[in-house]
């Protein structure tokens, strides 16, 4: 079937670029909080905040999680040449993501169902596997920007994108807290977003500045001229989303509750602004420098037939969270099914 | 041994899937345990049945998790070690795991959330459908997958062009040879797994003198559920290893350990496959058995392993597992029946079944297992059968890294299944333990029925 003239094998594999790009984002948005809500119970005070915290997660993590399968499954079925060579070249660091996403989502129904003596640790394993997860997702990024590259720059390139990406993930947690929670723990959810923006605002800055530097055709996208007027509202917009989140935090929790939920939207546009600057960076490659989507994607026939499903079936995804969230809307301090 | 990537590769992949598969056969047959106790419920109002329903829901949560992690594992296992995999079939199984995901995994996982969690947020006709979405998404789940697994069985529908396989035919990949049948085996053998859990779980309450009404609801539910099911696993079992005859020789030439093509082959009950000397020792056999089964016929000629020379799978895993499998169905069968005998005798089985019970508690986890290491290392060499062997498939991920992580994901999983089971035995104490510290014996029901007006549910809040 063509499409404005273009046959299948030219826009299939744009379209799931796309899609697997949506995945993506829908899944560090999501699952990000997730993670960031792990992290901070590094900085609860109690059993009782502790159980606050993951209380605001629970009816939803599930799902959030699934987007990471949907977009790894994209990756598989739609560019499996490509998702063989990344998955063995991130290797390592996929396995330690898993173990971290392992113990994370297990400790989430063994802390309440076991004997009591055994929840601290189980409230460890939670903090401990979010904390492996997001660091290992954070190397990931790194050494998939510097396409797979050995050395020990790389290697401190991606450390740094490990702690930017966990601090990201402890932010846009953070501001979760700040629309669901309550009192003093609310209060100090503020504090706790205002220093991850910072370590966030940092780890940005310093990917934006390395990755041209370190990649020559990054740089010649970016700094080429119209593009380089084109694309400026990209960062300055960033810039001024993360410095006026930087002021207004400190004015939160709002008397009434008012405007609780926009710093977390802040930092839904904050995430979803990076990930477009490295969709930009990296487009067409999906292996940087060495696998275009067309190199890489599955046959046409194959990619229309998930096409077909995905039209129907994924505007009802969207529309039953939503439903999900709606349901589970306001605070949730209360949730529990024992 | 350990240094053949191919094998370690294989032994990873193995642990993981076995892992994995422990939960979703609970989850799947669990799922559609929950919507009758909700349905029961709803029709008659007892609270004894919301009591069985919120205690199955526990288990239920931790068994989704674990199925979940361990899924999550596995999706990334495919390119690790079998870049192969998808490089040569990635065609056909690609938009068969996309549906999967699509259809079953948002929608179980969604609505997984608003059964815990939306007790008195929404109207309780509204969760019994949120629970009745969580079911049909496990089946799905199950659908699609089994659909995959059965088409790497009996391939049909396709053409290779250049080395890679290309769909043709939708419908022939979807509804394969042996889509249909083996489909019914694995949702027979969840729905048993599913039963000896709540039957050998109750009866374990039941014995330490646990006789609340939910814990017998959930004996009898077990017990009926079970003694339903064999009967009709037993056939469908029977259908399965026909056309694993007619598809796959070589597997069930295995199964038999039948090493020459000849008539009235008897049934071997017990021998040591030798695959150099190419014979069994110490066997020991009912005559014309296996050629009765296959072909119906004490005549009936049966395909032997040298006809497969160097082609076939290795004989003892395959012939032990399925001998494993078909000895628990067995058990399965003498238990259920005789406790559903003494159920609708006497209303209660006896303490000595009460005990059998108790025993086989993860007796559906055991045949599961045993049944998948049957068809799928009776399916080697291949991968996908008659198209690609497991070694063309695996990566060149060096061994040490594969052993390593190997070691890692075994001490997890060895760890996690210890404090999974650890926590159903605690779940199914804690009932009795609050009973004891109740103040009267009128504390359970009314439990009980605070917990149906709990689950009524408010409407939802402003």
């Amino acid at each position: 079937m063509e499409l404005f003239g273009l046959a299948p094998a030219t826009w299939l594999p744009v379209v799931f670029a796309g899609l697997m790009g949506l995945a993506i984002l829908m899944y560090v948005v999501l699952d990000g909080y997730d993670l960031g809500v792990g992290l901070l119970l590094g900085g609860a005070r109690d059993e009782g905040e502790r159980d606050a915290m993951i209380a605001s997660i629970g009816p939803f993590w599930d799902a959030n999680e699934t987007w990471l399968v949907l977009a790894t499954g994209l990756l598989l079925v739609a560019f499996p040449l490509a998702h063989g060579e990344i998955l063995t070249a991130l290797y390592l660091p996929v396995a330690l993501m898993l173990v971290g996403l392992v113990a994370r989502g297990v400790a989430f129904k063994f802390r309440t169902k076991m004997a009591p003596g055994s929840k601290l640790s189980w409230d460890r394993a939670f903090l401990g596997g979010s904390l492996l997860a997001a660091l290992a997702q954070g190397w990931m990024l790194g050494s998939y920007i510097l396409g797979f590259r050995g050395g020990w720059d790389a290697h401190l390139f991606a450390a740094v994108t490990a702690l930017g990406l966990a601090a990201a993930y402890g932010f846009i947690g953070a501001c979760w807290l700040l629309l669901k929670a309550e009192g003093e723990l609310q209060r100090r959810a503020a504090v706790w977003a205002r220093g991850a923006l910072l370590f966030a605002g940092l780890g940005l800055v310093a990917v934006s500045v390395a990755t041209p530097l370190v990649s020559e055709r990054v740089f010649d996208k970016w700094f080429s001229l119209p593009n380089v007027v084109l694309l400026a509202p990209i960062p300055v917009v960033t810039g001024l989303l993360l410095a006026g989140l930087w002021v207004a935090l400190a004015r939160y929790p709002r008397p009434g509750d008012r405007w609780a939920w926009v710093p977390f939207a802040g930092a839904v546009a904050v995430f979803g602004l990076a990930f477009q600057g490295l969709a930009f960076s990296f487009y067409p490659y999906v292996v940087p420098g060495s696998l275009t989507i067309w190199d890489a994607a599955a046959a046409p026939e194959s990619l229309g037939v998930i096409l077909v499903g995905s039209v129907f079936v994924l505007p009802m995804i969207l529309a039953y969270t939503a439903f999900s969230y709606w349901v589970f809307r306001g605070k949730l301090g209360e949730l529990r099914y024992e | 041994m350990l240094e053949d990537p191919v094998l370690l590769a294989r032994m990873q992949f193995a642990a993981n899937i076995t892992f994995h598969i422990l939960f979703p056969t609970i989850t799947i047959a669990l799922a559609w345990m929950l919507l009758f106790m909700k349905w029961r419920f709803s029709r008659t109002g007892d609270g004894a049945w919301m009591e069985l329903y919120r205690f199955w829901t526990k288990v239920f949560a931790l068994t989704f998790s674990l199925g979940v992690v361990s899924g999550i594992v596995m999706s990334f296992q495919f390119g690790t070690n079998w870049p192969g995999f998808m490089n040569t079939v990635g065609n056909i199984a690609g938009p068969l795991l996309a549906y999967e995901i699509m259809t079953a995994f948002f929608l179980e996982a969604v609505f997984i959330g608003v059964m815990l969690f939306g007790h008195g947020r929404i109207p309780n006709w509204a969760h019994t459908a949120a629970t009745a979405l969580v079911a049909v998404g496990t089946t799905m789940s199950a659908f699609w997958i089994m659909v995959l697994s059965s088409w790497m069985h009996t391939p049909a529908g396709f053409e290779m062009r250049d080395g890679v396989a290309h769909a043709t035919d939708w419908w022939a990949i979807v509804f394969n040879p042996s889509m249909p049948v083996r489909l019914s085996h694995m949702l027979l053998a969840s729905g048993l797994t599913a039963a000896f859990l709540v039957a050998g779980l109750s009866a374990w309450r039941w014995l330490r003198g646990d006789r609340a009404p939910a814990v017998r609801l959930g004996l009898r539910t077990g017990i009926i559920a079970g003694a339903l099911l064999i009967p009709v696993q037993i056939v469908v079992g029977d259908v399965h290893g026909l056309n694993t005859l007619e598809h796959q020789p070589a597997k069930v030439a295995a199964i038999e350990a039948n090493w020459e093509t000849q008539a009235a082959v008897p049934l071997v009950l017990f021998a040591l496959p030798d695959e150099e000397a190419r014979e069994n020792r110490f066997e020991i056999g009912i005559p014309y058995g296996a050629s009765l089964i296959l072909k119906h016929d004490p005549q009936g000629v049966v395909p032997g392993l040298n006809d497969f020379r160097g082609e076939h799978p290795p004989v003892a895993p395959v012939f032990w597992s399925f001998r494993v499998m078909v000895g628990v169905g067995m058990l399965m069968l003498a238990v259920s029946w005789l406790a559903a005998w003494q159920l609708w005798r006497r209303g209660e089985p006896s303490p000595l079944v009460t005990r059998a019970l108790v025993a086989m508690t993860f007796s559906g986890w055991v045949a599961t297992v045993a049944g998948w290491y049957v068809t799928e290392i009776g399916r080697q060499p291949w991968l996908v059968y008659g198209v690609l062997t497991t070694r063309e498939a695996a990566s060149d991920v060096p061994a040490a890294m594969i052993a390593t992580t190997f070691v890692g994901y075994m001490v997890v999983y060895t760890l996690l299944l210890g404090a999974y089971v650890g926590t159903l035995y605690y779940l199914a104490g804690k009932g009795r333990r609050a009973d004891v510290t109740a103040e009267g014996p009128g504390a359970v029901p009314e439990a009980g029925e605070a917990a149906a007006e709990a689950a009524l549910g408010r409407p939802a809040q402003a």
